[in-house]
């Protein structure tokens, strides 16, 4: 069998995709494109069904119905194609934790049919790409999350995949390990992979994707440019912090009165001693510190947030993000497919 | 990367492929040993606790029984050791394989594009070597006990009938450590199997003395025609009938278990 569609610059293909386990519905009529060389983000809380779209389509398991493609292959009829062109680094980490890292990198590499040699320097090579050199012979187990995290990616960039899928990958990283592994994750958007990443933070969909589709159970409730989305959501919210916390009022009612096109209304958060300012364009930004600077009010802090996924539900659905549900793995239970 | 692509056609994978895969695999189980010197202890100790513990607790009233004494029962019992070796050790093949099951590294494995069966067959192989190096404590200590190793071809064609058999029963382990969750339940289940089929054998005693029905079942159990093989070819008897029964059972086991496992593991959700 040959590629669906070779020529197409769509990189991952999805249509109608069902998986239900018992009466949970996974997956409930998925649809979503990504294109080649762009770096799709899928948005939604936990249980929304991302991690089952993943697995179907790195094919560790079928769906029920619908159709998906990578590059051009049909993830359920040429699964052996389909697994030549893609990587993955799940939710859990899919390393050999006992292994160490040069050893790991290596049976992937041996696993991906390189020869010894090839597979020996490309295996230094990704160590020392992802700063992993000096831990490269030391087991897994000790690593910290972050070194984990960093060699799972090391691990689904030795076949150089076309189409990446990246499973929550900063789900559980602290803020200074977070940035690290965008940084990975961008210097190999750098090298023309298409990825599909889920995520569960609008700070990290906005870091990496162009795109976005947001999942909530199991279905599709948004998607489109990160741009138009944000515009949909009400975009960024400005924090603004008076030197003299008795200008917290003035400063609010000052933006209120001023008439900047299309401003919403400010809100004080005493708590912190900032204003909270909705915008929805760096033209309202600029013309918010234009008004501060104009009335000579003096600031020690500035900063914007994006919103919350909390914030995007709510905004995109009228609810707010299903709750939370066991965040713990349930291992899969039935087999048979 | 994706302007170097092109479109994969071949997928069949060579057999040296294959070979390939799971050397790589064979390894990475290998190095586990390395970075975890004490998962061989049930490979170094068991051979010497069990032995111990028979010759001598069992040692004095079984072998007055076969009509001798503490010497006779150990010509007795050493070739049923190494029968039952071939049973207890298999069947940590389960759980350990369950273990690893739950971790995420077996989606990697099976997203990779290798024979799925590599990473079975790597698993049944590095067992293979455990099992041989135990086999290898097993006659030292029976040999410390007061084992007179007569005819060396028959001990050795003994342990590799044992391991034959052993590598069958691997894959009924292995299959129960693919489809169940827990590795605490693949441990139970295997206890449920290995203990009837290990005392309702000629292992530790002769069958004789047990009732017809009993002895229906013990003459057909592959470990009393295992130990039975064992003490005809080290000992001298007749071997014909145990050794054919022995390896019906172990081509029997592999045809069925094999494919079930594999295609378990394929397939696993
Ligand atoms: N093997 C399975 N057996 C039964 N139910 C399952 C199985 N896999 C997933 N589910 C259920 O399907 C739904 C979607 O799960 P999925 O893991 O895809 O969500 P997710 O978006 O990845 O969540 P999280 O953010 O927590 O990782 C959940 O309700 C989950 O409990
Ligand atoms: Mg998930």
């Amino acid at each position: 069998m040959t590629r669906i569609d070779k020529n197409a610059t769509v990189a991952v293909s999805v249509r109608g995709l069902v998986k239900h386990y018992g009466a949970t519905k996974a997956l409930d009529g998925v649809d979503l494109e990504v294109r080649e060389g762009t770096v799709m983000g899928v948005l939604g809380p936990n249980g929304a069904g991302k991690t089952t779209l993943v697995r179907i389509l790195s094919t560790l398991i079928t769906p029920d119905s619908g159709q998906a493609s990578v590059a051009g292959y049909d993830v359920v009829r040429q699964p052996r194609q389909t697994r030549r062109v893609i990587g993955l680094t799940g939710q859990y980490a899919s390393v050999d934790e006992k292994l160490s890292g040069w050893e790991n990198l290596y049976m992937i590499g041996r696993l991906l049919d390189l020869p010894r040699k090839e597979a020996r320097s490309r295996a230094d090579a990704l160590l020392e790409r992802f700063s992993l050199t000096e831990a490269a012979k030391r087991p897994a187990n000790t690593y910290s999350g972050g070194m984990r995290r960093r060699l799972d990616l090391a691990a689904s960039m030795i076949g150089r995949p076309e189409v990446l899928f990246l499973d929550e990958p900063t789900t559980g990283l602290d803020p200074h390990t977070r940035n690290e592994v965008w940084d990975e994750v961008k210097a190999m958007v750098g090298d023309g992979v298409t990825v599909l990443l889920t995520t569960q933070y609008m700070e990290e969909a906005e870091q990496l994707a162009s795109e976005l589709t947001v999942v909530d159970h199991g279905k599709v409730i948004a998607g489109g440019a990160i741009d138009e989305l944000k515009a949909k959501v009400g975009g960024r919210t400005l924090r603004v912090r008076p030197t003299d916390p008795l200008q917290l009022r003035p400063l609010a009612d000052i933006l209120d009165k001023q008439g900047i096109t299309g401003l919403a209304a400010t809100t004080v958060d005493s708590e912190s001693g900032t204003v909270l300012v909705p915008i929805l364009s760096d033209e309202q930004l600029t013309a918010v510190v234009g008004t501060v600077t104009a009335r000579g009010i003096t600031l020690s802090s500035i900063s914007t947030e994006l919103p919350s996924l909390d914030e995007v539900f709510l905004s995109l659905t009228g609810h707010r993000a299903s709750a939370p549900q066991d965040a713990v793995p349930t291992e899969p239970e039935e087999a048979a497919v | 990367m994706s302007a170097a692509a092109a479109t994969v056609t071949d997928t069949r994978i060579p057999l040296r492929g294959h070979l390939r895969h799971t050397g790589a695999l064979m390894r990475r189980n290998l190095l586990w040993i390395r970075q975890d010197p004490e998962s061989m202890m049930d490979a170094v100790m068991m051979p010497i606790v069990f032995t111990l513990l028979f010759v001598y607790v069992f040692g004095g009233s079984v072998g007055q029984a076969l009509g001798g004494g503490h010497d006779e029962y150990v010509q007795y019992v050493i070739p049923g050791m190494i029968a039952m070796m071939s049973m207890t050790l298999s069947q940590g093949v389960g759980t350990g394989f369950c273990q690893d099951f739950n971790s995420g590294v077996m989606d990697r494995f099976r997203s990779l594009p290798i024979g799925r069966g590599s990473v079975l067959i790597a698993k049944v192989a590095v067992e293979i070597t455990r099992m041989i190096f135990a086999m290898t404590v097993l006659m030292i200590v029976a040999v410390l006990v007061g084992f007179d190793i007569d005819n060396w071809g028959g001990m050795f064609a003994s342990v590799g009938l044992s391991v034959v058999f052993a590598s069958s029963i691997m894959w009924g382990f292995l299959t129960l450590g693919v489809i169940m969750k827990e590795a605490q339940a693949v441990q139970q289940t295997g206890f449920l199997i290995l203990i009837p089929l290990q005392f309702g054998s000629s292992i530790f005693a002769p069958t004789s003395s047990m009732p017809d029905w009993l002895q229906t079942f013990t003459d057909y159990n592959p470990l009393s025609t295992l130990a039975d093989t064992a003490r005809g070819l080290m000992i001298g008897g007749p071997v014909a009938h145990d050794l054919w029964v022995t390896v019906a059972w172990s081509v029997a086991i592999t045809a069925v278990m094999a494919p079930v496992a594999i295609h378990k593991f394929r397939t696993k959700n």
